[in-house]
């Protein structure tokens, strides 16, 4: 994408911020619908309504949220440390905004077409664990800190099977870039990743399996990477108030919330981008049918967004849906169940991609 | 290096302390070693008012005890005053007592159920047993107009017989609600994350929980078989056939989080029970024709104690032969309950303290009294 | 499962000065008097002798008797001086399911009680709230301070029948 808009602005600069803003365009409004869906959600799951009065069934309900938080005071304590207190919030934004420039939402619409398209979505999603550290140690306030420590120590631990899994799929595909990626899981679903890629040979049949594991191994720890339920000590609730953004109020406290939403979306995204076909259709797309180049491009965006959205919903399902777990037996699943079976399914998938 | 231990202020404001309680943690890292709960801050001078007031009108204030079980407060009172006045009161009055104080049992066990799913970080079970014990004070509310504090019991009588559609209304809820205790075990009792959480922490022996003065659900989930409706009946408990579900460590220690927790769950059942029996055998008659025309007990002093949801409910009443009780001291089973918190906590982690704390089942209100 | 008159002799001849008297009229029930500062002792007896084995105390109550001289001072009508204030101990055995009930009174200028927190850990918060409203003191408590009132609470004891509210308390009014 930024190609072409720098050869359509004759200008490369104006073209990274166009191609930078587009991420925004999406990203806000995203977090306006999936806020009010994680409503209805609840809602509907829980026996009631959800947001019923802004609008027709609520459906106003989150912009007018939205208003509230920007017109609140923004408070600010006296004995925080007022850099870190402020810098922390844009930082943690940053981070997960970062990885939207690697998400290829269709073919030819990507922020920026690396080659190490994952390495920097991993590296750039550090970004949040940092933010998150400074936001809980600025804030003076013991609440902000255990759940600022226990956020970095879930984050980094669980960064440990997603990297492995990653790497097994990269050892399959041998390739580190998301759209490279996309563009060889084509045509049908059964071209997928998770099925085993496009190849009709020995090797798909045996790869499916140990591919099913590795999503899932990777859906669970990006789970606990966004710190979604059950994984959600570091703001759980009943023990520690809020966690790290206890004491944010106002736009800060929404950009906490608009990186916690966007990061659900961007994780979602990768397990579609590496397992699921990313934009690809699982059926085929009606454009090549009728000749028309641009509707593909539109029921690219359309497959990845909705199976992204997906992905979000189950997120939002399980919240609903499962008690929390307590902050060692995190770990236990991490170090103990997770990052081995991975493990082996790494060596498996390798020696299966040899032979 | 200085090191020192971490002082974490658990409250008075915070989600899951059930209300204004300040748990002063001592931490080392996230392991308790110490937990001073400070209690007083709904005191309201229950017992400096009780001194002012005649008999029945107390009996409003002990609605506003344990304002979840309001009508098993006005149980245990009104049983006090009788006792001292010595009256006689007629079958249907006990018999509608027994029924509202069991469906107040139910929706008082429904409330702790489901916030210790939400101390737990369920939400949802939360929800869904709102949503039934809207049902039960319904039925409160066509008896005697109010949901939550009823004022309904009275001395020798109640202030208003029961309605018309209510015995055919609370068939209809009990045959709703059965299967609601299934979808409850489904979604939380059993779920593997919740077990993992509540087995095996905060692991209560028989003999310390009776050491303690631990009673009521939390008494019978250590194992102990004592529930004061069968071993010190009152009013017309001896006529009914339920169990008493004791702790089984079925998923753990016998004692520990879960088995409190699923002491309540299988309650509920036991409950229903008793409503469908009392319902059954209801008598008619007057339910006004024995109060006194005036409460004016003779001298003397009374404790009598009830099975209250959330355990053993005293109260000890002395009398100068005035009008107003010379004295009145509630024994508040919460308040009790709460004071077991550092002995079961020590040595367990933050996360646990919410679960433990959830198990036991207090209310403010009854403990500051 | 024994009667409060069987518990009351042999309580007697265990312990002969600590024991001063059974009250048995109705509607009050059977009630022994102990001596203050040797309820520890009885208490430890009658929980482990294996007649009584009462293990558990259900309830523990401060009570002001009000049976002192009322309003020697002009300027204080209502104040009360002698007479005494009672600790009630309502006991129970959930082996034998028997019950009894002790009554300790100690002079209202100096009210000194055995701690029993050491036999029953029950009476632990029960003997701090009686600290709390009456200011019984409780000899061996571990830890007595006030509960239910604020720490810092300086005006007297509020269960006391002569108990007068502050005008102030940190500058706030009280009776607003």
């Amino acid at each position: 994408m930024f190609d072409a808009l720098s050869e359509l602005f004759g200008s490369p600069i104006i073209a990274a911020f166009v191609s930078a803003i587009v991420p925004l365009v999406f990203i806000v409004p995203f977090v306006i619908i999936a806020v009010y869906m994680e409503r209805k959600v609840a809602g509907h799951m829980q026996d009631r309504l959800g947001p019923m009065r802004v609008g027709y069934h609520g459906i106003l309900q989150t912009v007018a949220d939205f208003f509230k938080l920007l017109q609140k005071e923004d408070i600010t304590a006296s004995s925080i440390d007022k850099r870190f207190f402020n810098v922390a919030p844009f930082l943690v934004f940053a981070g997960s905004y970062a990885v939207y420039a690697a998400l290829p939402f269709t073919s030819s619409m990507l922020g920026s077409k690396i080659d190490i398209g994952l390495f920097f979505i991993v590296a750039a999603s550090g970004l949040v664990v940092a933010g998150i550290l400074m936001a809980g140690w600025s804030s003076n306030n013991k609440y902000s800190l255990y759940g600022a420590l226990r956020s970095a120590a879930q984050i980094v631990s669980y960064e440990i099977p997603t990297i492995i899994v990653i790497l097994s799929v990269v050892m399959f595909t041998r390739t580190l870039s998301l759209a490279e990626m996309s563009e060889m899981q084509t045509a049908y679903f059964w071209n997928w990743n998770i099925f085993g890629g496009a190849e009709w040979n020995l090797t798909k049949l045996l790869i499916t399996p140990f591919m099913m594991i590795a999503f899932l191994i990777f859906y669970i720890s990006s789970l606990a990477e966004v710190n979604r339920t059950p994984f959600d000590m570091p703001e759980a609730e009943s023990e520690l108030v809020a966690g790290y953004h206890t004491e944010y109020s106002g736009i800060k406290f929404s950009m906490f919330f608009l990186a916690e939403y966007a990061n659900m979306f961007a994780v979602s995204a990768i397990a579609v981008a590496i397992f699921l076909g990313g934009y690809q259709s699982p059926f085929g797309y009606v454009g090549n049918l009728i000749g028309a180049e641009w509707l593909v491009q539109v029921e690219q965006l359309f497959w990845f967004i909705s199976k992204g959205m997906f992905f979000v919903f189950v997120q939002m399902w399980l919240r609903w849906t499962l008690p929390r777990v307590r902050v060692d037996q995190l770990m236990t699943i991490c170090w103990k169940y997770l990052i081995p079976y991975s493990f082996v399914n790494l060596i498996i998938i390798g020696i299966i991609t040899l032979i | 290096m200085k090191t020192e231990e971490l002082i974490l202020n658990m409250g008075p404001q915070h989600p899951s302390t059930h209300g204004v309680l300040r748990l002063e943690l001592e931490l080392e890292g996230e392991v308790v070693n110490k937990v001073t709960p400070h209690i007083g801050y709904l005191h309201r001078c229950f017992e400096k008012h009780a001194e002012a007031m005649t008999y029945p009108q107390v009996i409003p204030y002990t609605d506003r005890m344990d304002y979840l079980a309001s009508m098993y407060n006005n149980f245990g009172y009104v049983i006090g005053v009788e006792k001292l006045l010595g009256i006689e009161v007629p079958e249907r009055v006990q018999y509608i007592r027994v029924i509202m104080g069991e469906l107040q049992r139910i929706a008082s066990h429904l409330v702790a159920l489901g916030t210790y799913g939400l101390d737990i970080g369920a939400f949802t079970p939360f929800l869904y047993l709102f949503r039934d014990r809207e049902k039960i004070l319904t039925l409160f509310e066509i008896t005697c107009g109010a949901r939550l504090l009823y004022n309904y019991m009275w001395v020798g009588g109640l202030s208003h017989d029961l309605h018309p559609d209510f015995v055919r209304l609370t068939r209809e809820f009990i045959k709703y609600y059965r299967p609601n205790i299934t979808e409850l075990n489904n979604l939380l009792t059993f779920n593997k994350i919740f077990v993992e959480r509540t087995a095996n922490i905060g692991v209560l022996p028989a003999e310390t929980a009776i050491n303690y003065g631990i009673s009521g659900p939390n008494l019978r989930a250590s194992g102990v078989k004592f529930d004061l409706r069968r071993n010190d009946p009152y009013s017309i408990y001896d006529r009914f056939d339920f169990e008493i579900p004791v702790g089984e460590g079925m998923m753990g220690t016998v004692g520990d989080c879960w088995d409190r927790y699923y002491v309540r769950v299988l309650e509920l059942e036991q409950s229903l029970r008793i409503i469908e029996q009392a319902l059954d055998q209801l008598p008619e008659g007057d339910v006004q024709s024995a109060i006194p025309k005036r409460i004016k007990p003779p001298v003397g002093s009374v404790y009598t104690r009830v099975e209250n949801p959330k355990g053993e409910l005293g109260y000890f009443i002395i009398s100068d032969g005035s009008v107003n009780p010379f004295r009145v001291k509630v024994r508040a089973p919460s308040f009790v309950n709460l004071s077991i918190i550092n002995e079961l906590s020590r040595g367990h982690l933050v996360a646990d303290i919410v679960a433990i704390l959830g198990s036991i089942d207090i209310v403010l209100g009854e403990i500051d009294r | 499962m024994k009667k409060a008159q069987e518990i009351f002799d042999i309580l007697k001849s265990e312990f002969d000065d600590a024991i001063i008297s059974i009250s048995t009229e109705t509607p009050t029930e059977p009630m022994i008097s102990v001596d203050p500062l040797k309820i520890c002792g009885v208490s430890l007896f009658l929980r482990n002798n294996t007649e009584l084995q009462f293990d558990s105390l259900m309830n523990l109550s401060g009570v002001d008797d009000a049976n002192g001289e009322k309003g020697k001072v002009e300027s204080d009508l209502d104040l009360i001086t002698g007479g005494t204030l009672s600790v009630y101990y309502h006991l129970h055995s959930t082996k034998i399911n028997h019950k009894i009930t002790l009554r300790v009174s100690a002079p209202r200028e100096n009210p000194e009680v055995e701690s029993v927190e050491s036999i029953w850990k029950t009476a632990n918060w029960h003997e701090r709230e009686a600290y709390d409203m009456y200011g019984i003191k409780f000899l061996n408590h571990p830890d007595l301070r006030r509960i239910l009132m604020p720490y810092d609470w300086d005006a007297g004891y509020p269960l006391r029948k002569d108990y007068k509210s502050p005008e102030y308390y940190h500058g706030m009014k009280i009776p607003y």
